[in-house]
């Protein structure tokens, strides 16, 4: 889940470089030129002893960095490298306890030929399936309703909509439940004053209950990147159109939402990054006793029960790194895919 | 769900649009129907609605005690129990909760500012010097951004239990510092924010390097700074699956992980509902205020990132 937040700044911070360079190196150039010349002359011992302290000081800056990164991050996967290529035997009877024996790529087969493994990916593929239309459209049809002209209190409705992005995704997951829980939920005593019944914990009702509750958490939060996206379009363009006689529907659905597709494209991507990674909501509602939600519902549920309540760490290592190598798979199509993008429009 | 189907009413009339012909005047008074400033507000405040109701049913929720929290309907008053509820939550079990809250506090902000201060001094020495190899490290850093942290979860929580620090502090800290996409952000803006010219020019002057970092390059970089400050506050607050792997000990927890253990016995002692329902109020409100305040960096941070 870091990485779709983090991706718009990313993109804002390139977008800045031009205009805020551009106007500080024409008068700061013409001062600073002067004394930078005065040396090249004569490659006097300043100029050494200055590259000798900037290399020291960048050294100092980055050290630090790259030593944490290596323990954090590089060893974690190395050591899940050779984890996964181990398997624990019992010798015997089972006295004298596990033995770890060279396996070769067999967890790597074993992960890969477990039913759990592959129906996890299962629930994901459908998961997405619905929770990517609903969020994606959602948030496009309210950042065009917020662009519009008729729109009021713009300002109140993008912080509303926003909102629940401010809430840790496990109090979102526990507030949702409640509201889905008889006796508790103020949305089941709505749908009975209606007439209506609803289980939002059926087997076939569970993974929309799972839907709303991610598409609560993020469709603001894309709205507003979408708006931003919209408001940036070149107002000529519009107006262009709506002399040609389009109106406003129109213009939204042919003139708008083809000029921000990149945006749509991209936030695509990064949601199905952070679905592949889902805990947290299937945790809570397999915690609530929803049936169709087991224990290894998603890919970490899995490698989550694989580590830590069957303590077959080949195995999960095994799993991990097939998961990693996918999610990373869609980052680098992801970052491929917004070069392309920036090369073509800019 | 109802917001969301509303909200795509038009991208489903786009159909009849397209249609020439006879269609077109029925199009015209569709449009004319769904695009009324009345219908686009009305969607949009059934659309704030939907995003608004959890939380208001949370701060009612807050106010009941543990009968009310059944009998009466979600958003009405029973008795009035906020402060009870308040009471109970921050002195229960010799206030836990407290500790949990205090203990998310340290794990956010200080995890986050000081893996911060690390992806700035990082990114602006990538930025600013040459060295050998530089390239080529950075080219780590960009792989680093890209693995899903969750996913190497399990060797990180074996490696610290090998290296005694599960179920201590440094076991949350300690991957927190480490923000690859933070390096990375902050060499986009240490180019875009510190010019080489005005660096150049207190070199002439005399100014040291780490002079240099700390009194001129810093204070440009306090935007970019807060930016990638959020973000990584953000995530560490969310971080759920972290906390569920690397820590026992609940004098460690963060508040998620607490309220995610009060949970998960609401069904066997229901009297734990109203110490969930509170305890989660009081972690959202402090995290909505700071959303409110900081508007500025979040919006700048997503919206000029969706502009091409």
């Amino acid at each position: 889940m870091a990485l779709p937040s983090a991706r718009p700044a990313s993109r804002q911070a390139m977008r800045r470089r031009p205009p805020a360079k551009a106007p500080a190196k024409a008068p700061v150039k013409a001062l600073a030129k002067a004394p930078a010349k005065a040396p090249a002359q004569a490659p006097a011992p300043g100029a050494a002893r200055l590259r000798r302290s900037q290399r020291r000081t960048a050294a100092l800056f980055i050290v630090p960095f790259f030593v944490l990164f290596t323990v954090v991050m590089v060893a974690p996967i190395g050591y899940a490298l050779w984890m996964s290529l181990f398997q624990e035997q019992s010798s015997g009877l089972g006295f004298g306890g596990a033995q770890r024996v060279f396996s070769g790529l067999d967890n790597y087969t074993d992960a890969l030929s477990d039913d759990g493994f592959r129906s996890s990916f299962a629930h994901i593929a459908l998961y997405c399936a619905l929770y990517i239309p609903v969020m994606i459209g959602g948030s496009l049809a309210l950042a065009l309703l917020v662009d519009s002209a008729l729109a009021r209190a713009k300002r109140f409705f993008q912080l509303a909509l926003f909102l629940p992005h401010a809430i840790p995704g496990l109090i979102a997951s526990i507030i949702w439940i409640y509201l889905y829980t008889p006796g508790l939920s103020p949305v089941l005593d709505w749908i009975g004053a209606l007439g209506g019944s609803w289980d939002f914990y059926r087997d076939d009702h569970v993974l929309a209950s799972m839907v709303n509750l991610c598409a609560w958490q993020w469709t603001g939060y894309n709205m507003v990147i979408f708006y931003a996206a919209l408001q940036a379009v070149p107002r000529e363009v519009i107006e262009a159109a709506v002399v040609d006689g389009a109106g406003a529907l129109r213009t939204a659905l042919r003139i708008k939402v083809p000029m921000i597709a990149s945006a749509v494209v991209m936030t695509v991507l990064f949601t199905c990054v952070g679905a592949i990674q889902i805990f947290t909501e299937p945790k809570l509602l397999n915690q609530r006793g929803a049936p169709a939600i087991d224990t290894e519902w998603s890919p970490t549920l899995f490698i989550w029960k694989a580590g830590f309540v069957r303590h077959d760490y080949g195995l999960a290592a095994a799993a991990s790194l097939l998961l990693a190598a996918l999610g990373i798979a869609l980052s680098y199509l992801v970052t491929r895919l917004g070069n392309r993008w920036k090369a073509a429009t800019s | 769900m109802s917001t969301l189907t509303h909200g795509t009413t038009p991208t489903s009339q786009s159909d009849t649009a397209a249609r020439p012909g006879p269609a077109e005047s029925r199009r015209r008074t569709s449009a004319h129907l769904l695009l009324s400033p009345g219908v686009v507000n009305g969607i949009l405040l059934v659309a704030a609605f939907y995003t608004l109701m959890p939380v208001s049913w949370l701060l009612f929720a807050a106010t009941k005690n543990h009968r009310d929290l059944f009998a009466t309907s979600g958003f009405s008053f029973g008795d009035f129990n906020l402060f009870a509820n308040l009471q109970r939550v921050l002195t229960f079990n010799d206030s836990i909760y407290l500790r949990w809250f205090g203990n998310s506090v340290l794990y956010s902000v200080v995890g986050s500012a000081a893996s911060t201060l690390l992806c700035v001094a990082t990114g602006y020495a990538f930025d600013k010097y040459a060295f050998r190899g530089k390239e080529k490290l950075f080219g780590v850093v960009l792989g680093g951004v890209l693995v899903p942290t969750t996913v190497i979860q399990l060797p990180m929580y074996l490696l610290a239990s090998k290296a005694g620090i599960v179920n201590t502090y440094w076991a949350l800290l300690l991957p927190a510092l480490v923000n690859p996409f933070g390096v990375y952000l902050a060499r986009v803006f240490s180019e875009g924010y510190v010019p080489n010219e005005v660096l150049e020019a207190a070199r002439v002057d005399g100014a040291g390097e780490l002079r240099l970092f700390a009194r001129i390059s810093l204070p440009m970089l306090a935007p970019g700074f807060m930016t990638i400050f959020l973000f990584s506050f953000t995530a560490s607050w969310n971080n759920f699956f972290g906390a569920l792997v690397m820590l026992n000990d609940d004098s460690l927890y963060p508040v998620n992980l607490g309220l995610f253990m009060w949970n998960s016995v609401t069904q066997q002692q229901p009297e734990y509902y109203s110490l969930v329902i509170t305890g989660s109020l009081v972690a959202v409100v402090p995290l909505i205020v700071a959303f409110v305040c900081l508007q500025r960096f979040w919006r700048s941070g997503l919206t000029a990132g969706a502009v091409k």
